[in-house]
């Protein structure tokens, strides 16, 4: 797809913007004094939440993860649900800002910014929770290869230990990707800032960015080899998540389709949230112009057809039950059916399963009120996925000797909650001190596009 | 600019362009007449500018791809000596140089690898972070970060002469040419 319009479609940039319409559009939310009463309240509403994650986590850590309702068998309650559902979330920026990119979809210029840091955030808050699961996160660095007095190495043999790599690496590639993308925002922000400290913070943020057409060759390369970079890493960071469950012998959990089906839930998923966010955003901002119906319409578009590929892993991991023959592997997915947490399968089904088919309707797709209502669901139904996957094949397992329930207690409830807190607090911070959008790249498109009026 | 008067060494000529292709057809000119120090600026990557140019510059990529070989090569050999040579225990039963799982590690060490040699080619080739300089001083050099594009001709350059570079600048459909101070 170039960056023509398609006939009847609505166009990528909307009318015709001047480069410094961009910079006004995306510029002047950052360097204005003041903030609207919205944004207060929303930063606040997320702080209280914050404040609830940090006194769930200064319980924990006074009282241990006895408060959780974790016990054996059901030993990986929300922690790992938790963390397995915000990884996932965040893979939809690396998506957009990277696999887009090398495709030339040229409707991610928009959203990529703020995708990215949608990323950056999901993974802080997923990475926070096998932390608090350890029990003893004063200790967390015993997973690490380092030479110590105790003569111990970490079993590199285990995805656990896999996921570690992975997941550290992801963020920090994540967050340099973001970074690299902001440096000549930050130039231009430096460059229209009144008040002298903000002209130094940008000038020190932009590292002295003068937009040399040799220093943006360097840059054009190495953004592209990062995002090729990415692209595999992304779908390795999930598939390893899967590995983690994949590579035990727990019915339910044994199962090749994993990393594929976990890769494509983690996409769903993200688009989701990246709907949930974008849909409030453009409109507060006033960003029609910037994301417009259409990138509204191709990330249903996306959700469609991530949806249909977990809906084959569905299938897949329920015809395996049967075809394999393992009488245990059979039994995890009739109790997943029948059993105490029949309500969270099946809601899960309808929502991921049912709900994503009313995208078939273009008149859905362009409307922001049902998209945002349907990121919201399913968010929601991706989160009972994992439940659903984690805790059904937990608490019935070989013996019967073994077999129990698990119950959420109100400590779950509050570190998950709070969780969200952080994240959308991070993003309303993000959303008034940084370029929303990618100045650079849009001004780029308006110029290829050949409307620069 | 009265600074650079004073020392009577500017730091070069600078000639400011409504649009892109006037700036990359000016490149081209101003190379055809012999200019080597020559930097254009743009608020936006230009390819065409930048090949007009000749900066084409493969050292970040190599840098990268340098970094990602080390990178892997460092993950696999951290688990073959733990794994294989100093700490050895039988997991289920697998051969204590059990390739196979180390590939994961290895793979997230190349990227990790790649993405920060690269990153630092960057910054060291474009020779940033640079908090000051000359350009900066040039009244109208802030639009190049908006939506003006500039041709700057370094006084180094060994053509440069004061009168005769600022005719050629001026022939070639700038807004402006002025004199940027060293």
């Amino acid at each position: 797809m170039k960056a023509e319009d398609i006939p009847g479609r609505p166009p990528l940039v909307a009318g015709s913007l001047s480069y410094s319409d961009v910079t006004d559009t995306i510029a002047s939310r950052v360097l204005r004094r003041g903030s609207p009463l919205g944004w207060w309240a929303g930063l606040g509403a997320s702080f209280l939440l914050l404040m609830v994650l940090l006194f769930a986590i200064a319980w924990l850590f006074l009282r241990g993860t006895g408060i959780w309702g974790i016990n054996i068998p059901v030993a990986w309650g929300f922690a790992i649900v938790n963390f397995v559902w915000w990884i996932g979330i965040g893979h939809a920026g690396t998506f957009i800002s990277a696999i887009l990119l090398l495709m030339k979809q040229e409707w991610r210029t928009s959203i990529n910014r703020f995708a990215e840091a949608m990323t950056l955030f999901a993974v802080a808050c997923a990475g926070m929770f096998p932390l608090l699961h350890l029990g003893r996160p004063w200790v967390f660095y015993f997973m690490l290869p380092y030479p110590d007095t105790m003569n111990l190495w970490p079993q590199f043999r285990s995805p656990l230990v896999w996921d570690i790599f992975a997941v550290s690496t992801y963020f920090t590639v994540s967050l340099l990707f973001w970074y690299l993308g902001l440096i000549p925002d930050f130039a231009t922000l430096r460059d229209r800032a009144r008040s002298r400290g903000a002209r130094v913070t940008f000038g020190l943020l932009s590292l002295g960015w003068r937009g040399s057409v040799r220093h943006w060759h360097r840059y054009q390369r190495i953004y592209l080899i990062l995002a090729a970079l990415a692209t595999p890493l992304v779908v390795s960071v999930h598939s390893i998540v899967s590995m983690d469950f994949s590579v035990a012998i727990v019915p339910g959990w044994h199962s090749t389709i994993f990393p594929p089906y976990f890769v494509a839930g983690a996409i769903y998923s993200g688009f989701a949230m990246v709907l949930t966010l974008a849909i409030p955003l453009r409109r507060a901002y006033r960003l029609e112009a910037i994301i417009t119906a259409r990138h509204l319409d191709n990330m249903a578009k996306m959700l469609l057809v991530t949806g249909w590929i977990l809906f084959f892993g569905y299938m897949s991991d329920i015809f395996m039950s049967w075809y394999s023959a393992d009488r245990f592997d059979a039994y995890t997915t009739w109790t997943r059916m029948t059993g105490h947490y029949r309500t969270a399968f099946w809601s899960m089904l309808l929502i991921n399963i049912g709900s994503v088919q009313l995208l078939w309707f273009p008149r859905l797709r362009t409307s922001p009120l049902f998209l945002f209502l349907i990121s919201l669901v399913i968010n929601v139904g991706m989160w009972l996925e994992r439940f659903v996957i984690i805790i059904t094949s937990l608490h019935r397992d070989y013996l019967p000797s073994s077999w129990g329930l698990y119950r959420p207690t109100l400590w779950d409830w509050a570190t998950l909650t709070g969780s969200m807190g952080l994240f959308l607090f991070l993003f309303f911070l993000f959303i008034r001190l940084f370029p929303v959008a990618s100045i650079s790249e849009i001004k780029k498109l308006v110029h290829e596009s050949g409307r620069e009026g | 600019m009265q600074e650079g008067k004073v020392n009577g060494m500017p730091y070069g000529l600078l000639a400011e362009f409504a649009s892109p292709e006037t700036l990359t057809a000016a490149i081209r000119r101003v190379r055809a007449s012999g200019y080597k120090e020559v930097d254009a600026f743009s608020p936006f990557p230009l390819e065409d500018a930048a090949l007009a140019l000749g900066a084409e510059d493969w050292g970040v990529a190599m840098a990268a791809l340098l970094g990602g070989i080390c990178g892997g090569a460092a993950g696999y050999f951290t688990q073959y000596f733990a794994m294989a040579l100093d700490y050895p225990i039988n997991s289920g039963g697998r051969p204590h140089h059990s390739w196979p799982s180390f590939i994961p590690i290895t793979f997230e060490m190349t990227v990790l690898g790649a993405v920060l040699t690269g990153l630092i080619a960057l910054l060291a080739l474009n020779r940033l972070p640079m908090p000051h300089h000359p350009l900066f001083a040039a009244p109208r050099f802030s639009l190049a970060s908006q939506d003006r594009f500039f041709l700057c001709i370094l006084r180094r350059d060994p053509l440069f002469r004061e009168g005769e570079t600022r005719r050629l600048l001026e022939s070639l459909g700038p807004v402006e040419v002025s004199e940027v101070a060293a």
